[in-house]
């Protein structure tokens, strides 16, 4: 018997997979085709206080092996939420996190302090990285700076898990991440949306409404590991692995790489069902390598005899 | 919203045929009987073998034979994703979510009903019509393409009603679009479904609203869950921005600011 638990600095996991924010609805969505119970949490759809329209269509175009997307963070707001959603899904039988954007550094706080009244829900996530939106979102997370600056807001009034969302579209993802920790964020999830763009040539158009919009899907999985292998180098707080997880073996990858848990998201709409199949994947991998946790597989890499030729933080190139 | 339920099946593919170069028709069986589908209602259908369509594919329902237990699905072939789909071996399985979206509202035994379509926008208006039919109301279908070739399953269109066409290039029936063909001054329809491209719904909107007639449209923004989830295929409503997959496919233009 695998033991498949995850105790994410405090948030415990029944496993380690997770749902990415924007890519399952509030739960309710998938209801039809898989058992909440047999995943570690879910993080609901991007929340802001007040509702958005988010942009206009088209907001998605397909690409190799992937999607972008400009959805630009519609939702109706965190009162809404509280008020009409929250009750429907205040008890499922698993962890959900609620996923918390804003404009502004004020927004930001008093969204997360209206969700830390919900009893049933034990996390936030917090979105500083949403490169579908003009003003906050992603301008948070792109600097060491901004991204200390909400975060310490929000650690002052959210007390419950604190996971804040990193954005890849930055020089140095580690320096952000260091920015985060220290001030006072309880896990890191990795990574958001790539930004992207697409082109109608024969109407010589961009496709999106957006001009640009975020990359996800299996095509953005190699970054998102080293991002992810790099930052377990340089905090000491959980990481939270996604981008491209479509079966459990990349799940497996992502643990190795130094992640304690991972999300999956756009993989969600090829298989509603795809995520209880990678819970059971991970325990699998673990029943034909011997281990008895899926703990024993955090940071497992084995790179002795191997150089990183990357320039990483701290290491000088030559 | 959804008083459905949906499921993940794999398809058996027993039939394929070849309309012309650009459409099939697909019938896929199922061994245990398929769920309640609705007129109206479309799929998700997976492309194996296809790199370059890495999302679903959303596709309306044409037909459900509940005697053969049998799905029937109308393909235009656009790209790779419906290519590779429509060159699957017969036999092979297919893997579909379904079914998806809202239906077509029923019309009132009082309703003087036409059925509106055009190029592969045909397609959910066979198990409409057929439904309506069996209701006791007359239907009548008018439908649109460039050429007489892609006028589709126009036998199968004739057994639920009475069909007029018209063609782009005069090749059959009235020449012209369907918003100029003679019907529509000889009959005074109560309520209009239809689907298309978008230019051929529009003036069909436009007509309706002119005339104060009932009007459904069935939209076909680009989709990536289906299920509601990614709210990528938005259209702009009158209650805001709402998900083409769950709060449609079908809208009533009262709903629409197109």
């Amino acid at each position: 018997m695998v033991d498949q638990s995850i105790d994410l600095n405090g948030l415990k996991l029944r496993n380690p997979v997770m749902t990415a924010s924007g890519t399952f609805g509030f739960g309710e969505e998938f209801t039809d085709f898989m058992d909440l119970a047999r995943i570690g949490g879910i993080i609901v759809k991007g929340t802001t206080l007040r509702h958005r329209e988010g942009n206009a269509y088209p907001r998605m175009a397909e690409t190799p092996m992937g999607m972008l997307n400009a959805v630009g963070l519609q939702n109706k707001g965190v009162h809404y939420f509280k008020d009409t959603i929250y009750p429907r899904i205040m008890n499922f039988d698993t962890n959900i996190l609620v996923n918390v954007s804003g404009s502004t550094v004020e927004d930001y706080v008093e969204t997360a302090e209206i969700i830390n009244e919900l009893t049933h829900i034990p996390g936030i996530e917090l979105n500083i990285s949403c490169p579908n939106v003009k003003e906050g979102g992603m301008a948070f997370g792109t600097t060491a700076q901004g991204a200390a600056r909400v975060v310490e807001a929000v650690r002052k009034v959210y007390k419950k898990h604190l996971m804040v969302k990193l954005s890849p579209n930055v020089t140095d993802i580690t320096e952000i991440a260091r920015a985060v920790e220290a001030s006072g964020a309880d896990s890191v999830s990795m990574i958001n949306t790539l930004l992207g763009m697409a082109i109608n040539a024969e109407k010589r158009k961009p496709v999106l409404s957006t001009v640009t919009g975020g990359l996800s899907g299996a095509c953005v999985k190699p970054i998102a590991l080293r991002m992810v292998w790099q930052t377990s180098k340089a905090i000491q707080i959980p990481i939270v692995g996604l981008g491209g997880i479509s079966n459990a073996i990349d799940a497996v990858e992502f643990l190795l790489a130094g992640a304690s848990a991972i999300q999956v998201g756009t993989a969600n709409f090829i298989d509603p069902a795809i995520t209880p199949k990678i819970a059971e994947g991970i325990v699998e991998y673990c029943e034909r390598h011997g281990f008895k946790s899926v703990r024993e597989l955090i940071g497992a890499l084995e790179t002795e005899g191997q150089q990183p030729s990357a320039c990483l933080t701290d290491q000088k190139c030559s | 919203m959804q008083n459905y339920k949906s499921s993940i099946l794999d398809l058996e593919l027993v039939e394929t045929l070849a309309l012309n170069t650009q459409y099939v028709l697909m019938k896929f069986h199922h061994e245990q009987t398929l769920p309640a589908m609705e007129p109206g209602q479309f799929i998700q259908v997976r492309v194996d073998g296809s790199p370059n369509t890495y999302l679903r594919r959303p596709i309306s329902i044409n037909f459900v034979d509940t005697e053969k237990n049998q799905l029937w699905l109308l393909i235009q072939l656009v790209g790779d994703g419906t290519k590779t789909l429509a060159a699957t071996p017969i036999g092979n399985k297919v893997n579909m979510i379904l079914p998806l979206g809202n239906r077509f509202s029923k019309p009132e035994a009082s309703d003087r009903v036409l059925l509106v379509g055009g190029g592969v926008g045909v397609a959910p208006l066979l198990m409409l019509g057929k439904e309506i039919m069996e209701m006791g109301l007359e239907v009548t279908f008018l439908l649109g393409a460039r050429s007489s070739k892609d006028l589709l399953e126009l036998d199968e269109f004739s057994k639920y009603g009475q069909v007029y066409t018209t063609t782009e290039d005069a090749s059959a029936g009235e020449k012209g679009f369907v918003t100029q063909h003679s019907i529509l001054n000889e009959q005074a329809f109560t309520k209009i479904y239809t689907c298309g491209p978008k230019p051929m719904m529009q003036a069909v909107s436009n007509y309706a609203s002119k005339k104060n007639i009932e009007c459904e449209v069935s939209l076909e923004n680009s989709m990536a869950c289906g299920i509601g989830a990614c709210l990528c295929c938005v259209e702009d409503t009158v209650d805001g921005h709402v998900c083409t997959c769950t709060t449609g496919p079908v809208f009533n233009i009262k709903k629409l600011k197109w």
